[in-house]
């Protein structure tokens, strides 16, 4: 059976990368004696993938892994087993089965994401920051420079930003994410300091993922209502 | 909330190394304690988070109601520019407090090469590195470890050493401490009444005075009532002593990412050049019921996925069978590794690594530790070649083709002869396997055989802690001569050989068996920026060449030179049970190249018997591990 757990990342965790959160799962899957499968082979291991990894000082409190399971455990008894075995840090959310299959995987099925973006205090922006957000999104486009590993390009990000609103000082961003576009919350924000003539640097922000999502940017579905819970 | 701002943590190497919060770390309120204890490991996170004697004293102390024991490892070298440059004190992990709040500050003491990494801790700590000129303010600093069984060159630097095993006197030391705080008596006067307990030694209640030719002429202690020597403390009963059953887990990869299961303490071999084995006698087992509940209990509360055997030999633990037998049951089941120790190889041992590894992959590993037998003879090493070729014979047909070999050069009597030796035993297990397997049957062709040299250093307590130790250029020429030696083997294509840096041998011997002088040589290499001397990275050869030539350093008193057993010793005043007539006894018998039975065939009468003694009056060791 194919199992999908959420999960948030808090606090002083924010600092652990993500091959270290993925350590961290594998040791907490036999702490709760979860019923995990294993690959097979002479060094068998766990069969778990995760979905987009967080930057690290990054929070969230929306992170997906998938395992496949050998045994039936009730979503209830998982999540107590697991948060039981966690540190205060990192909370499971759900534990959900999904339907099996490739279209399901939650690393490709991902098509976007929502983060809040704050500002640190010692960084506040001068100018207005929910005004100057929706004179940039009236703009026809929103170039901007995009950094891949060998080259620079130019890129009009203006149709992967689903939606922006602001309330208390807090950004909220619905972006495009995953294999086809993935547009981090730091540039859309560079993006708005660049318009505002502002120096930028990514220290600024406080970011935290609050969901991802699957399916066209019109009907939109969380990678948690894929799944359904198990009695 | 961190000590470090998120500024600096997003700019630093690994953060995880200074955050805390790891699985089984202990939170307290600091406010309900009425110590507080912060434990160094001063080296990197990560080697220090793979120590098995902080884990037990983690556990040990947190037990107490009154007690919050918390860890610092050293900050590695980007992080400590930055609180240099920024001026941020040095913190514990778990409540990211300052060090210098605390009541101590433990510092284990693992290699002679940490000893500037030590002052790196006090320095970043704003604690005065210098013991003397501390005061009400700062934190009880106490030394442990087997470095402290010659704490002298260090002991500028400590308030208290503790000599011996941390379970027996640390619940003592913390309770007279407590009612000292509440007497309201000075930190002089708890470092006095300190001094009295067993295993605690205060440098500050003794004075040595040092005859014209450098030696020392007196070791003395300044008041009546303290001891005039310092007793070792040693569990004597292993199976009932602490043992955590929730091991600390890191998040970052730490050197050894595997639950570690310490089977016995001590070694009945009695190797002639070995520390460990001289100053952790007797052999105390622990009992097999207790061994598997262990392992059980500290698998399921860290995940981990592997578990390895802890002990000096542990082919000698008495249940060793019964042992791994129920672990490779249990951990089949769990889909957990079996990391396995330096085992004898038999046709048990062979068919255990069988079940447990890949053996196409997995590689054998002798210890001979010299080339001939006659100088296996003088370092008592019990381990013939007919022995060694046997193992390998048996592995060989068993389907292995990758053999490890470790030898030490600079033995005390050590000949032309003995060090070809190396290349000859070598190339005589590689003619074994190709006499053995057929060239149908050969795995990748050819047979590896690996043997490593590291130089001999001798060390405090035991038999050879008055010999000579060769020099920096002494030790490459027999590098080179063993190298020659091997470039003439037949077999020479089926050998690697490679061999150990000469540099850190000849510091480590210096501060290994030096006295109270070298505190200045140690404060000097630090302000010149000398830390993380066991990394080669990080080891400035050049600036500690300085460092000795301007602190005037005689290296033929120090180390190449061999000591008369009439001397004072530095570290004379400890006694770990193990007698120097003992000691003596088995210098002598090295010059004579004869063998010490090891202590289940014969006890020696070592002196180690009061930690161990049964109802009928045996040493532990002899009468089989168990009391």
């Amino acid at each position: 059976m194919k199992v999908r757990i959420k999960f948030s990342k808090e606090g002083a965790l924010k600092f652990i990368g993500h091959l270290d959160v993925m350590r961290y799962f594998q040791k907490l899957m036999r702490r709760a004696d979860i019923p995990i499968s294993y690959s097979e082979g002479f060094s068998p291991h766990q069969i778990m993938s995760f979905a987009m990894p967080l930057g690290i000082g990054d929070e969230s409190v929306a992170e997906y892994v998938d395992i496949e399971i050998s045994e039936h455990i009730s979503s209830k008894d998982a999540i107590k087993k697991l948060n039981d075995n966690s540190v205060p840090e990192i909370r499971v959310l759900s534990f959900r089965e999904i339907p099996d299959g490739k279209a399901t995987n939650a690393m490709s099925s991902i098509t976007a994401a929502s983060y809040d973006v704050r500002f640190r205090d010692e960084h506040k922006p001068t100018f207005d920051v929910e005004s100057k957000l929706s004179e940039l999104m009236s703009q026809d486009s929103i170039t901007v420079i995009k950094q891949s590993k060998k080259s620079e390009t130019e890129l009009d990000i203006k149709p992967f930003i689903y939606n922006v609103e602001v309330n208390d000082g807090v950004v909220s961003l619905l972006v495009s994410c995953g294999s086809v576009m993935n547009i981090k919350p730091e540039l859309v924000i560079k993006a708005l300091y660049d318009f505002c003539g502002e120096s930028f640097d990514e220290y600024y922000l406080l970011i935290k993922r609050t969901e991802m999502f699957t399916g066209d940017k019109t009907a939109l579905v969380s990678l948690n209502d894929i799944g359904k819970d198990i009695e | 909330m961190n000590a470090l701002s998120d500024r600096i943590l997003l700019k630093i190497e690994k953060p995880a190394r200074y955050i805390g919060h790891e699985v089984n770390a202990i939170y307290k309120d600091p406010n309900s304690v009425d110590i507080r204890f912060c434990m160094c490991f001063p080296d990197v996170y990560e080697i220090g988070m793979s120590h098995l004697g902080i884990q037990i004293l983690y556990d040990m102390l947190n037990k107490r109601d009154d007690t919050w024991c918390e860890r610092v490892y050293s900050p590695w070298t980007d992080l400590h520019e930055i609180m240099k440059a920024e001026d941020i004190p040095l913190f514990a992990l778990e409540s990211q407090d300052k060090v210098k709040d605390f009541d101590f500050l433990g510092i284990t003491l693992q290699y002679e090469m940490c000893y500037t990494n030590v002052l790196q801790i006090l320095d970043l700590s704003k604690i005065p590195m210098m013991a003397k000129d501390r005061d009400e303010t700062d934190p009880i600093v106490i030394g442990g470890g087997p470095c402290s069984y010659n704490p002298e060159p260090i002991a500028d630097f400590f308030d208290l050493f503790y000599m011996g095993e941390g379970e027996i006197s640390y619940p003592e030391l913390l309770d007279l401490y407590k009612e000292c705080k509440s007497k309201g008596l000075s930190r002089k006067e708890f470092i006095h009444e300190a001094s009295k307990i067993e295993g605690i030694y205060a440098p500050s209640m003794y004075e040595v005075q040092y005859n014209d030719d450098f030696t020392i002429k007196s070791f003395t202690a300044k008041y009546e009532d303290v001891p005039s020597t310092v007793r070792k403390t040693a569990v004597s009963d292993m199976s009932n002593s602490c043992y955590p059953d929730k091991p600390l887990v890191p998040y970052i990869k730490a050197t050894q990412d595997r639950v570690v299961l310490e089977i016995q303490r001590g070694c009945i071999r009695g190797c002639r050049f070995c520390q460990a084995g001289m100053i952790y006698r007797p052999v105390r087992e622990k009992n097999l019921e207790v061994l598997k509940e262990k392992a059980v209990n500290m698998l399921e509360s860290t995940g981990h996925e592997e578990i390895c055997l802890s002990s000096l030999s542990s082919s000698d633990y008495t249940n060793i069978q019964e042992l791994l037998e129920f672990l490779i049951e249990y951990t089949k089941k769990k889909h957990v590794n079996i990391s396995l120790p330096s085992l004898r190889i038999d046709s048990f041992s062979l068919d255990v690594m069988g079940k447990v590894q890949d053996v196409k992959k997995s590689s054998l590993t002798f210890a001979p530790e010299a080339g001939s037998q006659r100088l296996r003879d003088v370092i008592n090493k019990g381990l013939t070649e007919e022995v060694i070729l046997n193992g390998a014979k048996l592995a060989f047909l068993g389907g292995w083709n990758k053999v490890k070999l470790y030898f030490m050069l600079g033995h005390p009597t050590e000949t032309e002869e003995d060090m070809r030796g190396i290349a000859e035993l070598s190339n005589e297990i590689a003619k074994l396997y190709y006499e053995l397997i057929p060239k149908e049957k050969r795995i990748g062709k050819k047979v590896q055989i690996t043997a490593s040299t590291s130089f001999f250093v001798p060390k405090p307590f035991t038999p050879f802690q008055w010999a000579r130790q060769s020099t920096k250029e002494e030790f490459l020429d027999k590098a080179h001569t063993v190298m020659g030696a091997m470039k003439e083997q037949i077999n020479f294509k089926s050998i690697k050989y490679n061999w150990h840096d000469n540099d850190l041998s000849v510091l480590e011997g210096l501060f290994a068996r030096g006295d109270r002088r070298l505190s200045a040589v140690l404060l000097k290499a630090y302000e010149k920026g000398c830390i993380f001397d066991s990394w080669t990275d990080c080891f400035k050869g050049e600036t500690w060449e300085e460092v000795l030539e301007e602190c005037n350093v005689d290296l033929n008193f120090y180390t190449h030179r061999e000591r008369s057993i009439d001397e004072i010793l530095p570290w004379d005043f400890i006694d770990t049970g193990v007698t120097k007539a003992f000691l003596i006894n088995e210098w002598k018998k090295a010059h004579e190249a004869t063998v010490t039975k090891n202590c289940k065939m014969q006890c020696s009468g070592c002196g180690a018997l009061r930690y161990g003694k049964n109802a009928d009056g045996q040493c532990v060791a002899f009468a089989g591990g168990n009391l």
